[in-house]
């Protein structure tokens, strides 16, 4: 029987029918990519509070680590919802172990979470002020590992438009998150304390379009997956909420209530934005073999042509 | 960069993992040239393993209705049906003069075949990434999940650069081939390997198989077969040799196989560093957030 060649996909040089070489996290966005974009606002959320803290500003500071809190505690219940079953959670501190994102993450996660929920309890009834300064401390100390981490988790895969840019995904993440707490400070906090969220959203927006410029040039052809589909949609409203937002923060954040938290908010919907046009970029790269297959026969090739 | 924070970085991986009294490291030698595509070895491992079925769908595509390995699929059988201008599939059983007029040609396609499966690297992405410690090194060098351990995180799916590993969607759980851990306790070979008609899949000490495997390819050079390749069996390549290596009749790629898999981890050392100067450089412009506005408003003042 000679089988309808016209209808299947033939067997190509490029990959076998066209089905992907490695296989696509089957994390779920909501959980995953909302764990990123919780986790950055809830680390960078930290160190804006103890900034807040440190020089008077004391209802942005307790609002900051309101939200710190809140967001730790979504970030880790949407970590547990992925693994199925609450129960599933206490394996992740079985071992301490380096060479697993994961697993450092999760000790991570499990110093500060505490942390930022003594701060932000303390802050919020106006106890025992030394142990909450302690704890302000210390989940500022954690909160910029809390926010880049996740880029690290992301990149130790094999997912080419994650790992292809293994060494500026953090940057964009840390950018990302300091969007993020930057938007949080101007949506919460009174207008009066709000010049360190301004400045901050400044350096957030434009460390954002640094990063990702950086992480397009270094992917080349898999930039595509950036650009195009649901991940290019996501990045382009990123781009366009922290840009508006950024620019709607130095112009307007001092003199309108309005104004700041309307920029507060595009800040926060572009780091959510980042994070999940992050994510989607991954899933779109790992389904195409031809993003797998292409990298990979380019380093054959130069290695064969070096040795030569 | 410390060597001794992965999984067998050496060409010993289960004395790495700290098994002092190994025994020798065995793998599979898979030669696609004599497979005939009869999915004994699929059957066999599913058997065996007690694996639960894929479901029973058809892929539409060539005879092949698994498509690839996965959480439910330890081993897979590969059907590529290749348009050839010749249509002769260039194997050294069929006699040349015989294959030039035989019946391939009035199809004008070649069948290759060829049966995958967990490449049980020696640097083990899947292993180094699993965060409970569910993934281990055998006392044998392979690669097993234990079951009772796995929370289903599922990030030793991606970081597999072969796309061997996979969460089984009704359980979470992932799960791949383990090369018959408890077969090979008893001193009994994978019950794949048992099954093939064809000595297609050989098991046995990884030495011995690359020695085998180079002696095979020399035969095929000889026949005539100049596109029988080893992939997989160089100690040295991007995931330090693996357990389980091919002798294909084609590029890599035609079977789904990726030409240069590298052990993602390998990258590590260089994640952390970036991630850790990213860490302090979004504590700095934070700091310089509160510094600035600070200095402008004294010079404002002044």
């Amino acid at each position: 029987m000679t089988p309808d060649t016209s209808r299947t996909p033939a067997a190509g040089p490029d990959s076998y029918y066209g089905r992907p070489v490695i296989k696509a996290p089957s994390w779920s966005a909501q959980d995953i990519a909302g764990y990123f974009f919780l986790g950055g606002l809830a680390g960078a959320g930290s160190v804006l509070a103890a900034g807040a803290q440190l020089t008077g500003r004391t209802t942005t500071a307790t609002a900051l680590k309101v939200s710190s809190l809140t967001a730790v505690g979504l970030s880790a219940a949407a970590l547990i919802h992925d693994l199925g079953r609450p129960s599933r959670f206490p394996n992740m501190l079985r071992v301490f172990k380096p060479t697993s994102p994961m697993s450092m993450g999760s000790w991570l996660l499990s110093a500060y979470g505490p942390a930022a929920g003594a701060a932000a309890l303390c802050a919020a009834s106006g106890r025992l002020p030394k142990a909450g300064a302690a704890a302000t401390t210390a989940a500022a100390l954690l909160g910029p590992a809390l926010a880049t981490y996740t880029a690290v988790l992301a990149a130790d895969t094999a997912v080419p438009a994650w790992h292809g840019v293994h060494r500026e995904l953090p940057y964009l993440f840390a950018a990302s998150a300091t969007g993020a707490a930057s938007g949080m400070a101007l949506a919460v906090g009174p207008l009066h304390e709000n010049a360190p969220a301004r400045c901050a959203a400044a350096l957030a927006a434009l460390a954002d379009v640094a990063a990702l410029r950086a992480v397009e040039r270094r992917l080349d052809t898999v930039a595509v997956t950036y650009q195009e589909g649901r991940a290019g949609t996501l990045m382009r409203a990123a781009r366009a909420l922290t840009a508006a937002g950024a620019a709607g923060a130095v112009l307007f954040g001092h003199r309108s209530r309005a104004a700041a938290a309307g920029a507060g908010l595009a800040l926060l919907a572009g780091s959510a934005c980042t994070r999940f046009g992050v994510f989607a970029a991954g899933i779109a790269s790992a389904e195409d073999p031809a993003h797998t297959v292409g990298p990979q026969r380019e380093a054959v090739a130069r290695r064969t042509a070096h040795s030569k | 960069m410390r060597d001794d924070l992965y999984s067998g970085t050496g060409q010993d991986p289960a004395r790495d993992a700290g098994h002092t009294n190994a025994p020798p490291r065995v793998g599979f030698f898979t030669d696609t040239s004599v497979c005939i595509g009869c999915k004994a070895c699929e059957v066999a491992c599913k058997e065996w393993n007690a694996i639960p079925e894929d479901g029973l769908t058809l892929t539409g595509m060539s005879y092949d209705n698994t498509g690839g390995l996965g959480a439910s699929t330890w081993r897979h059988v590969a059907f590529v049906e290749q348009p050839t201008p010749s249509g002769r599939t260039m194997l050294p059983l069929v006699e040349p003069d015989r294959a030039a007029g035989g019946p391939a040609e009035a199809t004008g396609m070649r069948w290759l075949m060829s049966s995958d499966v967990c490449k049980h690297c020696t640097h083990a992405a899947c292993l180094d990434v699993c965060p409970t410690g569910s993934l281990f090194r055998t006392e044998f060098g392979t690669v097993v999940v234990q079951e009772d351990i796995c929370n289903g995180c599922g990030v030793c799916v991606p970081a597999c650069p072969y796309g061997v590993i996979e969460q089984r969607p009704t359980d979470g759980r992932a799960f791949k081939c383990t090369m018959c851990y408890d077969r090979l306790g008893a001193g009994q070979e994978p019950a794949c390997a048992k099954a093939c008609p064809t000595e297609s899949i050989q098991f046995g000490p990884l030495d011995e198989l690359r020695e085998r495997a180079a002696l095979r390819v020399e035969q095929l050079h000889d026949a005539g077969v100049t596109e029988a390749r080893l992939y997989g069996h160089e100690p040295d390549n991007g995931v330090g040799g693996d357990g389980a290596f091919f002798l294909l009749l084609d590029e890599p790629e035609v079977y789904g196989l990726p030409p240069d898999p590298v052990v993602t981890t390998r990258d590590l050392p260089a994640m952390w560093r970036h991630a850790g100067i990213a860490a302090l450089s979004l504590a700095g412009s934070a700091a310089l957030s509160f510094v600035l506005p600070a200095l402008t408003r004294r010079k404002a003042r002044r």
